[in-house]
């Protein structure tokens, strides 16, 4: 709280000199902001009113039905979200931090083909999620014969959020500051008692916003899963990483096309706790990066 | 700030663990909504009590075909619940693909299977058989208000939907003379869609020969929705979807040189509906017919037809059909060995 106010009567004094201008780009500012809340506001409020007749106990306690929609439930596709984010989580997280920690402690960039991994991880950022699915598809499920599997699922989707997480978790490395680990290693620590020790932990608010920001993208995908044939109606939960699974949004897709309105209702429903889902995984975020900021 | 954030992490947690809990309490044991629905069909005759079997069968192909397939799972799963029927929507030929690469058990299709695709399949040595599990009217609508274009030839539709049409027949009076000239707005299924490939090869005499100034579509809730606010709107779509909306849409008759029939269920069935009656088929593969999950399966999907198809809103089977169904079925069980 003390340090917000500073930077505010600043601004104040700095604004005395050209009202005018400091007004307008305030209100700038503030309607970039009113438009962007405004739109998620309009969807929370559109979906709630369309879902709400379907936002009961059935929605997560039964599987979805074809023959009776009015009862049929979302509760394959929760399950199967779940299980394709945690393995996701087990498989990108560790391999996207420890290639971050290469990056930005070890490699040496000065040398062209450190610097061509770099662009290579910005550019596979940006390829499209679907051309991840086509790879998952030819490479894990029909060449590693993994089939149409969570693990098939969960893979693809590690190999898409793979680069946003490990940008996110470098700028969280660069973000330490040089002094912590000078310290460290005049003090005596080696380079992996500096890094364990120090910049990890120090790194870790970081890291923890970056790669649950990843996640939450991964939750919302359907492209892959339509390339990798999740079945559009599962009757039953995941048992293990070698089962069948559909995930919510390919579940969402399908009741949409549906004719009988029920599933439209229904599909609404399912977006909600889609998106409630997604502001857990957020709230985490945040009450992680609080819990461990530090501030030097 | 952060009590407030705080405050705001507390509700969604607590929100998220009482869902998750309820859950995974809830759970399987209760099956969606009651089985004693009328619909529950009779044990298929012959077999005794099944035994518990368990194991998956895999199934993928046509979107139109998918409801039907879904409704006999869901119903096999009130006699078998520890065997698992995913049915996925990757479309007819999506869906062949996979069936010939032995990704999967039972393919459907709202089109009968292509030479290359048959190729595919010999190619990998996989067998099968073709069963016909219902009938389709493609039907074509208009809205309630259009009070004119009760009937239509299939010279007219034609006229309408040809690739040559394209930029020129773009009012009813150009299709015929005594239509009132209202601007003619056409909806239809996207190229990819098995319908679209079955209603341009039956009106156009080509198959994928269509105008392409339609509004198309792969959701046929967008064609309703087109057709329905457009005075001189028309579209075409499987038979489904027009008893879910025949309250704001009319569906045309069609005469192909004898006289208005209008789609239903009696005229799919004889097959006087045409030439947009279609048959609906499923393609199991021989080698997992082998599999005692997978008979069971195929032997309730056919058993209990009648009912199924009617649960899901098809046009079901006439008596002939069906007992060709069952004898077809035999036969692969016969090829499989």
């Amino acid at each position: 709280m003390a340090i917000l106010t500073t930077p505010k009567s600043a601004v104040q004094l700095a604004g005395q000199g050209r009202p005018l201008r400091e007004h307008v780009f305030r209100i700038a500012l503030l309607s970039s902001l009113v438009i962007a809340l405004g739109f998620l506001a309009l969807l929370l409020v559109y979906v709630v009113q369309d879902g709400w007749p379907r936002l009961d106990s059935a929605l997560w306690e039964n599987q979805p039905s074809i023959r009776r929609p009015e009862t049929a439930g979302i509760q394959s596709g929760i399950f199967g979200t779940l299980w394709i984010i945690a393995l996701t989580a087990l498989m990108a997280l560790p391999t996207g931090i420890l290639a971050a920690v290469y990056l930005e402690e070890y490699a040496d960039k000065t040398k062209w083909y450190n610097r061509l991994i770099e662009l290579n991880i910005s550019n596979l950022a940006a390829v499209p999620s679907i051309v991840y699915g086509i790879l998952g598809l030819g490479l894990i499920a029909r060449w590693m014969q993994f089939g149409f599997t969570v693990m098939t699922g969960a893979m693809t989707i590690s190999l898409l959020v793979l680069p946003i997480v490990i940008i996110s978790a470098r700028e969280a490395i660069k973000a330490v500051p040089p002094s912590i680990r000078e310290g460290s290693l005049a003090l005596g620590a080696t380079q992996w008692q500096t890094i364990w020790r120090q910049v990890l932990p120090a790194a870790v608010p970081g890291m923890a916003t970056g790669s649950i920001l990843a996640l939450s993208r991964a939750i919302g995908e359907a492209a892959p899963f339509l390339m990798l044939g999740a079945a559009t109606l599962v009757r039953f939960n995941p048992e293990g990483v070698w089962s069948s699974f559909t995930v919510l949004p390919i579940q969402i897709y399908s009741f949409i096309s549906q004719s009988r309105e029920e599933f439209h209702v229904l599909a609404a429903a399912a977006i909600v706790i889609l998106l409630a889902i997604l502001l857990l995984m957020n709230s985490v975020a945040i009450w992680l990066r609080n819990r461990y900021q530090k501030r030097w | 700030m952060t009590s407030g954030q705080r405050r705001l992490l507390g509700v969604a947690t607590a929100a998220l663990v009482v869902s998750l809990s309820a859950a995974a309490c809830g759970g399987n044991a209760k099956p969606s909504g009651e089985s004693t629905s009328a619909a529950a069909p009779a044990e298929s005759g012959s077999a005794a009590a099944p035994a518990a079997l368990s194991g998956e069968v895999k199934v993928d192909g046509s979107s139109t075909v998918a409801p039907l397939t879904q409704a006999a799972s869901e119903l096999f799963g009130e006699e078998q619940p520890q065997v698992k029927v995913p049915v996925g929507t990757s479309g007819t030929g999506g869906g062949f693909e996979k069936f010939c690469a032995g990704e999967t058990d039972i393919s459907d299709a709202s089109r009968a299977i292509k030479d290359e695709e048959k190729a595919a399949c010999e190619a990998k040595g996989i067998k099968f058989t073709e069963l016909t599990v219902a009938t389709d009217a493609l039907t074509v609508v208009v809205p309630k208000e259009n009070t004119w274009a009760t009937c239509l030839t299939t010279d007219q539709l034609k006229k309408m939907w040809e690739p040559g049409a394209e930029g020129k027949v773009n009012s009813w009076k150009d299709i015929d003379a005594k239509f009132p000239d209202e601007p003619l707005k056409l909806y239809g299924p996207g190229t990819d869609s098995g319908t679209f490939d079955y209603f341009t090869d039956a009106i156009n005499g080509e198959e994928g020969a269509s105008r392409k100034d339609y509004s198309p579509s792969e959701n046929d809730n967008d064609i309703v929705n087109g057709v329905k606010g457009a005075k001189g709107g028309l579209g075409y779509f499987g038979f489904t979807y027009f008893e879910e909306n025949a309250d704001t849409l009319t569906a045309v008759q069609v005469d192909s040189g004898k006289g208005c029939v209008a789609p239903s269920v009696e005229t799919a069935q004889n097959g006087t509906y045409a030439p947009l009656s279609r048959p609906l088929f499923i393609y199991p593969s021989a080698a997992a017919t082998k599999r005692p999950e997978v008979a069971a399966f195929l032997d309730f999907y056919v058993g209990n037809i009648g009912a199924i198809a009617k649960d899901a809103k098809f046009v079901p089977l006439n008596a002939e059909q069906e007992a060709k169904l069952k004898s077809d079925l035999q036969a692969l069980k016969g090829l499989a060995g």
